[in-house]
């Protein structure tokens, strides 16, 4: 399984494989509410992850967020004393993007339009708004045709996914609970996760209250404020780094045909969603197959976005991805150790991006929940929206 | 309540709503009927189309509670139903709505217990030209 990275085939058929490397990560502490506004969060994370890496904020030359960021590309550059930019991209549909801008930086350095990338999320949830409150913005949805009727929140569009996938596969709130516990248990083994002090059991999980039907108060993510970032260059350079380089082995982002972003209601197939579509690239392009992952990080906004994940990038067939929670499989020496900080459930929710750090912390040996000798990781963003994925390497 | 902010898509479905009447905007060329509506056909991409009638049958597709934290005037009604219906005439044509007791009844009017997936329902229209549901064997 494991290959020695090719980056002499940049410019061939290989693609990015292998020719870029996550060379830095950094990040703000997380809490329900933080005082620093979201710019200065966004320049802490930035500067943790370039001094993570052993670079100076002039060499940077890319960069790359996600939309629902307050902090824009001219702000950062020009607090952080940042070179010239020949790169900067904005990926969108929210949580959909995070893996995504690592792999335009990963694009753009392989290709030769820039030479270090920092992607980073800076987000203040916890202590700002609710977004679905905002009655005058038109979300991505076309909300004219969902929101008249009540289905007012991401909890009540995801939930009604998740109550066709129990009717028509079995799938129960046994299962939910099993993704929470896991996400919970990892957390509390992370001194840096807001949910570290904090365990959850069964009992607790069923008697809670109900945020929308079948999904309770457990089935959702954190509230949060935080900042996080990563530092992408050449797999040559990142060798000279102070880290062990993480190398990006393949990305993609999914959009699936005749796809409604939260309300996926309208195509032929409701319940196949945009990993799928990243899943068919993501595999095509790699040297190894889903049996070959030992740890990954999949986007939890929502417990149900999990089993639809395990189904969507081939860990199980379509409708197992309930049954395959079952048997401790998602827990520390499980098949498939999953969200190994916590996640968005019990970590931190900063739209995925502390999937993307743990997925480097997992392949450096550092993790809280490492998992022993881990080579593989595969990181997701937001499923139910436009989305992305990363295969990594060490 | 929140009411439908329309674009010029959307504007005939709410306007046959307004009286009393299920429309599906339809491809003029190929028959494919498509929802949301939008300028184009992506069957055969044909501009041209219309708004036939539909019968108002369907089942339901799937369903939710939500409990708050809601927006102020849904809290109140919380908690209520939010189900999708699969068009008997057209079943990849799903439509959100509330499953009621009547034409005009709240949202949380009927109990959560006795909707169930597959159930058949039929479409009426509250005074604000909305379409809504009720069971068609209550
Ligand atoms: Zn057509």
């Amino acid at each position: 399984m494991a290959v020695a990275p090719d980056t002499a085939g940049i410019r061939g058929v290989t693609g990015i494989k292998d020719a870029t490397a996550i060379a830095g990560i950094g990040q703000t502490p997380f809490a329900r509410q933080l005082p620093e506004n979201e710019r200065t969060l966004a320049c802490r994370a930035i500067l943790a992850a370039l001094d993570d890496a052993g670079i100076a904020p002039a060499e940077v030359d890319a960069l790359a967020s996600y939309t629902m960021e307050e902090t824009d590309e001219v702000e950062v550059a020009k607090a952080l004393g940042l070179g010239d930019l020949t790169f900067f991209s904005k990926v969108g549909y929210g949580g959909g993007g995070s893996c995504a801008t690592v792999a335009h930086l990963a694009a753009a350095i392989a290709t030769g339009q820039a030479t270090v990338g920092v992607a980073w999320r800076s987000r203040k949830r916890g202590s700002g708004p609710r977004p679905w409150k905002n009655t005058s913005v038109q979300l991505p949805t076309p909300a004219q045709w969902t929101r008249p009727f009540g289905l007012l929140r991401p909890s009540d569009e995801i939930a009604m996914l998740t109550r066709r996938h129990m009717h028509e596969y079995g799938t129960t709130r046994d299962h939910l609970f099993n993704v929470a516990l896991a996400c919970r248990n990892r957390a509390n083994q992370n001194p840096a996760a807001i949910m570290y002090d904090r365990p959850l059991t069964r009992e607790m999980y069923m008697t809670s209250r109900w945020i929308s039907e079948p999904l309770c108060l457990f089935d959702n993510c954190l509230e949060t404020d935080g900042a996080l970032a990563c530092v992408v260059v050449s797999a040559e350079r990142a060798r000279d780094c102070r880290r062990t380089p993480v190398y990006i082995h393949s990305a993609a982002q999914g959009l699936p045909a005749q796809h409604h972003g939260m309300v996926n209601y309208w195509n032929d197939d409701p319940l196949t969603g945009p990993a799928w579509t990243a899943a068919r690239h993501l595999w095509k392009h790699a040297d190894f197959t889903p049996d070959d992952v030992q740890v990954a990080q999949l986007y939890d906004a929502f417990t149900a976005l999990i089993p639809l994940s395990l189904e969507g990038y081939g860990f199980c067939g379509r409708g197992e991805g309930g049954a395959f929670t079952e048997g401790g499989a998602l827990e520390s020496g499980g098949r498939l150790p999953i969200n190994t900080g916590g996640g968005g459930l019990s970590e931190a929710y900063v739209h995925g991006f502390n999937l993307i750090t743990e997925g480097v912390r997992q392949l450096r040996g550092t993790s809280t929940a490492q998992v022993p000798g881990a080579a593989t990781c595969l990181v997701t963003a937001g499923e139910g929206v436009p989305t992305s994925a990363l295969l990594l390497r060490s | 309540m929140l009411t439908p902010v329309v674009d010029e898509d959307g504007a005939p479905f709410w306007g046959y709503a307004a009286q009393g009447e299920l429309r599906v905007q339809t491809c003029a060329d190929c028959a494919e009927p498509r929802f949301p509506p939008r300028p184009c056909c992506p069957h055969c991409q044909s501009f041209a189309s219309e708004w036939r009638a539909v019968s108002g049958r369907g089942r339901v597709w799937s369903y939710v509670v939500p409990h708050p934290p809601l927006l102020p005037d849904y809290a109140e009604l919380a908690p209520y139903n939010v189900i999708v219906v699969e068009l008997a005439d057209a079943p990849r044509i799903r439509l959100v709505g509330n499953l009621v007791t009547g034409p005009d009844a709240p949202i949380n009017s009927l109990p959560p217990e006795r909707i169930r997936i597959g159930a058949r329902v039929q479409v009426v229209f509250s005074s604000a030209g909305l379409p809504q549901w009720i069971l068609e064997r209550p």
